[in-house]
């Protein structure tokens, strides 16, 4: 491929063809601002907040969306390229809100950063009068809120919603002034094909789109003097957390975490990763009767509340493949409020269950109709880590100056299996390690998949090869699934989780991302596991505990009414 | 009363009748026919293997059908389309030769073009909306008006203008309104 050579505030710069105006400009080191483009994302040219003039040929360009031409010389700083990117943002102010102090992206909004870098004034949005746009937010999802008012148009849930999760429940419609970005027939978040992966809501630069926030009702309950609080924490959070408190993306902050929790205010913290564990337990063992018995095969995992969503709307022919185990935050949630309410003599009323998910479908799952192992709900509250991260900072907690601490006992022992839950693989890896030894006695070595799109591998179990099939993203889900339908799939082991990356790129957690940040992520959750002892869930001696105690056995009847669910077809559309 | 559901299901199968008629001209070849060569290479090409393509011709002939697009109609077009509702409905409502809503049998159009709004247009819309009872954009209950302003039908010599279905009104005065309304 040829090079192409220019010039960019008068640095000469040689690029292959093809390149953007902004890729040479950032391999410069020189900064553009950005609204629409996402480096994960198609590119769109909507915003025009990326304005530069290409003095050469006396023009100004969207730097994001044009390709270098030889000869050109870009000025970002000319007195045109800067009006020009000045007047877009007021632009876009000017139909704006701008209540930024009342707003839940108020200090994590891309456009109040860059209006803030080019200290865009009042009197510069007050100049462009005229009708602002005036639409009823939705706040009926059970997992996202949005509010088209904040909506700048820069369409970036649209591309990730239909190019990478292939759902397509968003979409521009109407035209000109009156365009927004919208459900079919403005449906509310709560009644379409929504699988509330909240993907939509990471990629949002503004306010539009975000999470059903309920913390209030968290506080309220470890506030009232006869409630028990206890917290579980998914896999993924101890390698994300840190980064809301300044920390580089992967760091490990297990221990601070803890601390932290307990400071809060919460009477008991626990990891999901015990769940976790206990998943693989009961699905490994679901796994092993479907080999055995030889029938529905591929075995397809359920612990991802997004995928299952998914599947319900796009594959309700499937539904059989799917395990019936519970997701790990259900499982915990069910025994947290039977087992543990008989272990510690507390009445089960009195005990609210909170979780902190990567996730905001999980705030979906924990009303699905038949979750409850019991006449109570069995997870209260969900908290995404970008809630908990404003609840810490809340009480004037920095998580970098915090001793570490331990999770409680009781349930809260994991063994590394449990923690790779939170990236993509992790799960199968898991399942197989304890299936393997059941069937064998052998180790499993570490399967070494990668985190990106569909994976696949083939394990030695005995005299039987095992096929087994990583994806992440639904959008990649389309010929894995289709195989299945068709009666042609090659695997007996299918892994799906609907966002990128698996949980460490899931909807709740820290902003802004991209793939960078989560591969970082992923190695962060990864060496937890290297670092652990116990690597098999069922040699963890909770696990064991609890089947002696009270679950007598995996997939027994007791363990069916806790820990296993149905699920239920769903229109496509 | 026994469940009416699966009476519901037919009567539903019976009005999307129609339309699978119309679905049936817009098929894509097997994947197994098509010729290597015509295989889609480029991002910038049309994939023959895709149906998304026909969504507009598809939507066209669906209105000329049921005179408007109605909700269970979408959704049988974006099942048959392989596209989701949402898509096909940011398309409907980008153009507005696409009506969601019953149209009436005879389209008022009132011109509001330059020289219309000079000579008085806005007084015959008024008119217009007070004779039938409904604002611009609206269709009477009895779905016998839709009443619609449109930017220029190019009779500025005719102005104010308005027309109704193929016909032609001009020099109008808000008078005249009653007794052309009488015609239909």
């Amino acid at each position: 491929m040829s090079e192409i050579s220019l010039t960019i505030d008068g640095e000469q710069v040689k690029v292959p063809e093809g390149t953007t105006v902004l890729s040479a400009a950032r391999k410069l080191g020189i900064e553009i601002p950005t609204l629409c483009y996402h480096p994960d994302l198609t590119r769109h040219g909507a915003c025009r907040v990326c304005e530069v003039e290409d003095v050469a040929h006396n023009r100004s360009l969207a730097s994001c969306v044009t390709p270098v031409i030889e000869g050109m010389e870009i000025s970002t700083r000319s007195r045109r390229a800067r009006k020009a990117r000045r007047r877009n943002v007021s632009l876009l102010l000017a139909n704006h809100p701008n209540d930024c102090l009342g707003c839940d992206r108020s200090g994590t909004c891309e456009l109040q950063e860059i209006a803030h870098d080019l200290s865009i004034r009042t009197r510069e949005i007050e100049k462009y009068e005229g009708e602002t746009r005036d639409i009823t937010p939705d706040k009926t999802g059970p997992a996202l809120k949005r509010e088209p008012n904040k909506c700048i148009l820069c369409g970036r849930c649209v591309r990730i919603c239909e190019e990478v999760q292939g759902v397509s429940a968003l979409q521009f419609s109407n035209r000109g002034f009156d365009s927004i970005v919208t459900t079919a027939f403005d449906l509310p978040q709560s009644e379409i094909n929504c699988a509330n992966c909240g993907q939509c809501a990471t990629v949002c630069p503004v306010g539009a789109i975000v999470e059903k926030n309920e913390i209030y009702h968290v506080w309220q309950a470890l506030e009232a003097d006869d409630k028990h609080v206890v917290v579980q924490t998914a896999p993924s959070i101890q390698a994300t957390l840190g980064e809301e408190f300044g920390m580089e993306p992967g760091t490990v902050v297990t221990g601070k975490m803890v601390t932290a929790l307990r400071k809060l205010g919460f009477d008991r913290v626990f990891s999901t990763e015990f769940t976790a564990d206990l998943t693989i337990m009961e699905e490994g063992y679901e796994f092993l009767a479907r080999l055995e018995g030889n029938e529905k095969l591929p075995h397809i995992t359920s612990c991802c509340p997004g995928w299952v969503k998914f599947a319900e709307h796009n594959y309700p022919d499937l539904l059989n493949h799917l395990s019936s185990a519970k997701s790990p935050q259900q499982m915990f949630s069910a025994l947290a409020k039977s087992y543990y309410p008989d272990l510690t003599g507390i009445k089960p009323e009195k005990i609210y269950t909170v979780s902190i998910m990567p996730c905001t479908a999980k705030k979906f799952e924990k009303d699905r109709a038949g979750i409850n192992g019991g006449p109570l709900k069995d997870t209260d509250a969900v908290l995404t880590t970008r809630e908990l991260a404003l609840m810490i900072k809340e009480i004037g907690i920095d998580l970098n100056h915090l001793p570490e601490d331990e999770y409680d006992e009781l349930l809260g022992k994991s063994t590394g299996a449990g923690t790779i839950f939170g990236t993509t693989g992790g799960v199968t890896e898991a399942a197989v390690r304890t299936v393997k030894e059941k069937l064998t006695g052998e180790p499993l070595e570490r399967l070494e998949l990668g985190f990106v799109g569909v994976q696949d591998k083939e394990i030695e179990i005995g005299d039987r090869t095992i096929k087994v099939a990583i994806v992440s993203g639904l959008g990649n889900t389309g010929e894995l699934l289709k195989d299945v339908r068709e009666g042609t799939s090659e695997y007996d082991f299918i892994e799906v989780m609907a966002c990128p990356h698996g949980c460490v790129g899931g909807g709740g957690q820290p902003l802004p991302v991209d793939k960078e940040k989560k591969d970082r992520r992923a190695e962060g959750l990864g060496s937890i596991d290297q670092a652990k002892t116990i690597r098999k869930s069922h040699e963890n001696p909770m696990i064991k505990k609890v089947y002696e105690d009270y679950l007598e056995e995996p997939l027994s009847r007791r363990a069916h009414r806790l820990l296993h669910t149905e699920y239920r077809r769903r229109p496509k559309n | 009363m026994a469940c009416q559901c699966d009476n519901e299901k037919k009567n539903i199968e019976k009005y999307l009748q129609p339309l699978e008629e119309i679905l049936n001209n817009y098929q894509v070849p097997a994947e197994s026919d098509i010729d290597l060569k015509k295989k889609k290479k480029k991002d910038s090409e049309i994939d023959p293997l895709t149906k998304k393509k026909f969504l507009i011709p598809v939507l066209q002939e669906a209105q000329d059908e049921y005179g408007y697009l109605p909700e269970e109609v979408l959704k049988r077009i974006a099942d048959f389309l392989e596209l989701s509702l949402s898509e096909v409905y940011g398309v409907v409502t980008f153009y507005t030769q696409f009506h969601l809503q019953p149209r009436g049998k005879n389209i008022i159009r009132i011109c509001m073009g330059t020289a219309c709004h000079v000579r008085g247009g806005s007084q015959i819309l008024n008119e217009m909306e007070e004779q039938l009872g409904i604002s611009s954009g609206e269709t009477t209950d009895n779905l016998k008006f839709t009443l619609e302003t449109v930017a220029c039908i190019g009779a500025c010599g005719l102005a104010p203008v308005i027309m109704i279905n193929d016909g032609t009104y001009g020099r109008l005065t808000p008078d005249k309104v009653p007794e052309i309304l009488n015609e239909y």
